[in-house]
């Protein structure tokens, strides 16, 4: 018997799709059954209580959520989310309900026994509900007290290995693709520069003092898995310099039908057999592909690596052997003023510990937003600001043609005093010299 | 760049006591109208550039002469004690 009617939620369960209120119900009544004998360290319906003011922010269609907290684990600023409910003798398993974000493992590779240690811990000192993942790529915790925190927080890093992500005006939890580890399009090592980075940069994650939040993702190729061109304050993202290496013979293999296109992943419907002007060819966003004498070739200086023909005859056309990455500043995703995407910054640089190249691009730039950015703004947003040409300055990269993202619109050229000969400084006896009064 | 401890000490104008006083009399100072400030009210406060501020800043959190607020989005800087929630929902 549920502890609290919510005739609300029930609807949304009879939608086609699978619905976090069934799962939610299922695990209240696991908490209340407690076969296996937790000794619940927070209020064993949780659940039930999370259900309930849900159903009472529905029906006045207002949250009972209070906003923001205090709590968090000592000497840690951010990874902790502070959560208490307004109507706390009502609900009072979920007077104190605080999200926990817990650093995801690289490319998110586990184990099935880290699973389990990471939910017998929750199901103890938690509600045992959690979203895998959070869009920074964390493992969410939702829902515990305050003097859970501090043992959550020493179990994991004691004895699990594992650090609390970033939250607030810090740099978040950076997250990557699977990278080499599974991936042959893989430009760089994703995990290791993700790890390095992460550990370099551990005052940045747990002590704030951005203006706001800040994210990096790592992408090993172009097809951007984890979406870092959409998502990241800087994006770092896979690519080469030469040819992408052509099999003539494998090319031949899916005219002739041999192979199936995208690794078969579209063989539900029939589409004829594979035409390659129609469906690679004519489809290169740069033109730069064409058939001679029965062999494909690609106008490289043309290519834009944009993946589209590897991705669809993976047997024929690879990767090129000397790779690096581009980085991209300025990705955002927020609701109220628009999404942005990343815009090129370092069009290619090599991947080599110690990463000195790529820490100088990025310390410049928080020395700047730092300094420049006002509360809230986004380093995407200072940008637009400031101007391109600012980020350019700071970080002391020369403009270069794949800079340009569109025809200028504004026939002035602003010059700096020292990118003029003689600054605007005159001497004003030569001047009169020649030149009237 | 990370501020290396010799170029702090080298170019700091203060040491921690002076900045921990300038905090913690700017923040009460300002008590009856906010009890939560950005980074960037500290950094003003010290007088210096942010990542030496930041260095301030960590060890007034380590000694609790500082705490943080987070509203899982942004965070925020106070003296212990002050403001909680009232602040956060706009009734102070
Ligand atoms: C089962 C229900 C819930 C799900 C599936 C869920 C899921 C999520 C996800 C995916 C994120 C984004 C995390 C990230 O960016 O890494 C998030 C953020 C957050 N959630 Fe939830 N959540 C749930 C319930 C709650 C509840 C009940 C609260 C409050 C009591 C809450 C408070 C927050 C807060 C404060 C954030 C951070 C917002 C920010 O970064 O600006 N969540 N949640
Ligand atoms: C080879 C030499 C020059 C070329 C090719 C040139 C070309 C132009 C062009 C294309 C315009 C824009 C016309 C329009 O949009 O209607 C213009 C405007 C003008 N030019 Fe020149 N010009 C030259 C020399 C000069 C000189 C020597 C003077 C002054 C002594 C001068 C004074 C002006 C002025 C006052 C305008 C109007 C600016 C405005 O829009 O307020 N130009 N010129
Ligand atoms: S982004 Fe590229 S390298 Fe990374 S997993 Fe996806 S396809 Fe592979
Ligand atoms: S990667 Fe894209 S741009 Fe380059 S040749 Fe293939 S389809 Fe054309």
């Amino acid at each position: 018997m549920a502890k609290h009617d919510t005739p609300m939620l029930d609807q949304l369960e009879s939608g086609p799709w699978p619905s976090f209120v069934s799962d939610l119900k299922e695990q209240a009544e696991r908490r209340a059954k407690n076969e296996e004998g937790v000794e619940f360290q927070i209020p064993s319906d949780v659940c039930e209580d999370l259900l309930g003011v849900l159903e009472l922010s529905f029906k006045h269609g207002r949250t009972h959520w209070k906003h923001g907290g205090i709590v968090g684990v000592f000497g840690y600023g951010g990874g902790v989310i502070g959560r208490y409910c307004d109507q706390p003798e009502r609900f009072s398993g979920v007077a104190h309900f605080h999200t926990m974000r817990v650093a995801q493992p690289g490319g998110k590779f586990y184990t099935t026994d880290f699973l389990r240690d990471l939910m017998k811990l929750w199901d103890f000192r938690g509600s045992g509900i959690t979203n895998m993942h959070g869009s920074t790529g964390d493992i969410i915790f939702l829902g515990t007290t305050t003097p859970q925190l501090e043992e959550i927080f020493f179990e994991l890093t004691h004895n699990l290995n594992q650090d609390l992500g970033g939250s607030g005006s810090n740099l978040r939890t950076p997250a990557d693709c699977i990278g080499s580890a599974r991936c042959e399009w893989s430009c760089y090592d994703t995990q290791a520069l993700c790890y390095y980075l992460t550990e370099e940069y551990q005052d940045e994650l747990h002590r704030p003092a951005f203006p706001y939040k800040f994210k990096f993702k790592f992408d090993g190729c172009p097809n951007c898995c984890v979406a870092s061109i959409a998502r990241a304050d800087i994006s770092f993202i896979g690519t080469w310099k030469d040819d992408i290496k052509i099999d003539q013979e494998a090319v031949q293999g899916y005219i002739g039908g041999e192979f199936l296109p995208n690794g078969g992943a579209y063989t539900g419907r029939d589409w004829g057999p594979f035409d390659i002007a129609k469906e690679v060819i004519d489809l290169c966003p740069t033109d730069c592909m064409w058939m001679e004498d029965g062999k494909l070739k690609i106008e490289t200086k043309e290519c834009t690596r944009c993946m589209h023909c590897i991705n669809v005859m993976p047997r024929a056309l690879r990767i090129g052997d000397d790779r690096g990455l581009s980085m991209l500043v300025g990705a955002k995703a927020p609701i109220l003023d628009g999404a942005q995407m990343g815009s090129l910054l370092v069009p290619f640089v090599k991947v080599e510990e110690p990463y000195d190249e790529i820490k100088e691009v990025i310390e410049n730039m928080w020395d700047w937003w730092m300094e420049e950015g006002k509360n809230r703004e986004r380093i995407g947003e200072l940008m637009k600001r400031q101007g391109f040409q600012k980020l350019l300055s700071v970080t002391g990269i020369k403009p270069d043609a794949r800079h340009v993202q569109e025809p200028r619109t504004n026939p002035y050229i602003f010059w700096n005093e020292d990118e003029v000969e003689g600054g605007w400084e005159r001497d004003v006896d030569e001047y009169r010299k020649d030149h009237q009064r | 760049m990370t501020c290396p401890p010799t170029i702090l000490t080298e170019r700091s104008k203060m040491d921690y006591e002076e900045a921990k006083k300038r905090v913690v009399e700017g923040l009460t100072k300002k008590q009856k109208t906010k009890s939560k400030f950005y980074f960037n009210d500290l950094v003003k406060l010290i007088g210096e550039k942010p990542r030496a501020a930041k260095k301030y800043v960590n060890r007034m959190v380590q000694e609790q002469v500082l705490e943080y607020w987070s509203s899982g989005s942004t965070s925020l800087y106070g003296l212990p004690g002050t403001g909680k929630q009232a602040s956060a929902e706009h009734e102070d």
